[in-house]
């Protein structure tokens, strides 16, 4: 088994040890059906409105109506629920002295921080994944379009990985796991309100880059049912910067 | 096997360690030893690539601890001050994943785990979780951490911490057992420990080394004088006056109790034969004659707490130690 696997396996038993991974898990089940319900009832309402005044079956857009503003919520529910997922990767280790112990092991940084992030990012596509109960049991009693349901769980997944990462690296700034809870939490809504610092400079060269900082855009296309290049680039490359700052901070302890 | 030339570590202002060199040869027993804040610590993060040394080389097992930090790695066990265990894995689960973090698998994992945990005595207590083991326990699951790959080299920062007393002597015994198959550097504050288990002893104070030798000869070095204990079932008032008169006797110093005496001697010189002489010729009832050494508890403290007396002594004693290290 090679390191990074041995970090991976190790990081998911511990997880599935400690409370974490089934509160957080609880709470994010529980707020995606809510809101499931809470949306396909409102479309059932509405396709009751539109019968009474056309009179006859009205047909409905469960696509529009459901999905897209189920996956549009999710993101304010990723913000608040994956900083707790990562909150303790690094921070924990610090606190109990194992850090130490990591850094004096045969490991490269980089399994360190490789092996750290897919061991989250694991939990939650097994959440994610669970998730996929919603539209199975919808498409039981009704007709939508997979294609943009696929297309919002690969931005779900894409903005997840995002966030995971900029929890990773909250974590490792310090040992106090409240205190990386809260930096990534600042940090995903500053990411998030850039859009509309963005949007205040209007269709300029400035205002398009502002923008493109900003996840918003990026996966609003992807939820809306278009798959762009330039949104999965953005999705990689932050990605990959986040592990790096990672890396680095992680790596900078040991010149302190 | 350890080689540390001149490393020195400085945190902003602050001087953590200044030029420490010293070396310990293959199947050494090493002790450093110190008072809190001495150095003993940031020498041994230096050593195990925890973090680099502001200036100076450290090489161990003829790797450099910069350059090659993985080799030197590999190379090492490494107990910290705080065993460094996961409360929420049982024993045997976290010395799997150490186990697997050294690239162990298979068999050579399983008789490496079965070896360490049955050396600790762990097997009682093997599928606990660790978040539920005393103190005691925690801290030899953190050396069974460090000795389950059999390194050459084992660092160990405080080990006996937080044991019972029959444990410390059962882990005194495992490190000596170690002795000359591996080269330990054990950091403590028991002196007892450093006599009782070590080869040589580094001593050091403020971030520089201060003494480096056996432990007897470290006392032998600091002594002053030759002291001798002289017990005499009667002793007229001439005796003090008599014992004075040998050739070679400094000081009679009455002891405690009637009839015991505190004799100093010229240094380098063994009067206990003239003094039974004595004694016998003159009826006295000689009951006991004995050396008195310096503990190893004396020569600390002298090293360490008289100020005065270190930096004088410092001199010297940092210039035997380094041509020591270069015979070493």
């Amino acid at each position: 088994m090679a390191p990074v696997q041995a970090v991976i396996a190790k990081e998911l038993r511990v997880y599935f040890v400690s409370p974490i991974v089934y509160v957080v898990g609880a709470v994010f089940l529980l707020i995606f059906g809510l809101l499931s319900y809470l949306y396909v009832g409102f479309a059932g309402a509405q396709a009751i409105q539109l019968m009474q005044m056309q009179g006859g079956s009205a047909q409905i857009n469960l696509n529009d109506l459901v999905f897209r503003n189920l996956f549009a919520s999710m993101r304010i529910v990723l913000l608040i629920i994956l900083p707790i997922l990562t909150m303790r990767l690094f921070a924990e280790e610090r606190k109990l002295r194992t850090f130490e112990f990591l850094l004096t092991s045969p490991l490269r940084v980089n399994d360190i921080v490789v092996g750290k992030f897919i061991s989250v990012f694991v939990i939650y596509l097994g959440l994610v994944g669970l998730t996929t109960l919603v539209p199975t049991v919808l498409m039981l009693f009704s007709d939508f379009d997979w294609n943009p349901i696929w297309t919002g769980y690969l931005g779900m997944v894409l903005l997840g990985a995002l966030f995971l990462s900029v929890g990773l690296f909250a974590s490792a700034v310090t040992e106090n796991q409240i205190v990386a809870a809260f930096v990534s939490f600042g940090m995903l809504l500053t990411i998030w309100l850039i859009a509309g610092l963005g949007s205040l400079f209007g269709d300029t060269a400035a205002g398009h880059l502002i923008s493109y900082v900003s996840y918003m855009e990026h996966y609003e296309r992807l939820v809306r049912g278009l798959i762009d290049t330039s949104d999965l680039v953005y999705f990689g490359s932050g990605l990959v910067l986040m592990l790096f700052l990672t890396h680095r901070v992680v790596e900078s302890t040991r010149w302190k | 096997m350890i080689d540390v030339h001149n490393i020195t570590k400085r945190y902003g202002h602050h001087t953590a360690i200044d030029r420490v060199t010293f070396s310990v040869a293959k199947g050494e027993v090493l002790a450093f030893l110190g008072p809190n804040g001495a150095g003993k610590t940031t020498t041994m993060r230096i050593l195990t690539c925890f973090m680099p040394a502001t200036e100076g080389t450290a090489r161990v097992a003829g790797f450099d601890c910069t350059d090659q930090p993985l080799e030197v790695k590999r190379q090492i066990g490494y107990l910290p001050e705080t065993p460094p265990v996961y409360q929420e894995l049982t024993v045997t689960e976290y010395l799997t994943f150490v186990g697997q973090l050294r690239g162990m698998t298979g068999p050579k994992l399983t008789s490496a785990l079965d070896q360490s945990i049955g050396r600790l005595e762990l097997g009682t207590v093997r599928y606990r979780l660790i978040g539920n083991l005393s103190r005691g326990y925690r801290q030899r699951v953190g050396l069974a951490q460090a000795l389950l790959h059999d390194p050459p080299v084992l660092i160990l920062d405080e080990p006996t911490v937080g044991l019972d007393p029959k444990q410390i002597i059962e882990i005194r015994e495992l490190i000596k057992s170690l002795a000359g198959s591996h080269s330990v550097i054990l950091s403590t504050h028991i002196l007892p420990e450093a006599t009782a288990v070590c080869q040589r002893v580094v001593i050091i104070n403020k971030g520089r080394i201060v003494a480096e030798d056996t432990p007897e000869q470290l006392s032998a070095r600091l002594r002053q004088s030759e002291k001798v204990s002289l017990t005499l079932r009667s002793c007229p008032a001439d005796c003090e006056t008599k014992l004075r008169a040998i050739p070679g006797v400094l000081h009679v110093l009455p002891g405690q109790g009637g009839g015991t005496f505190l004799i100093e001697c010229e240094l380098g010189r063994d009067l206990r034969d003239e003094l039974a002489h004595v004694a016998v010729m003159n009826q006295w009832g000689l009951l006991e004659l004995r050396t008195v050494s310096m503990t190893l508890e004396d020569v600390f403290l002298q090293l360490t707490r008289h100020e005065d007396h270190a930096t004088e002594t410092t001199e010297a004693t940092v210039s035997l130690a380094s041509t020591d290290s270069k015979n070493g």
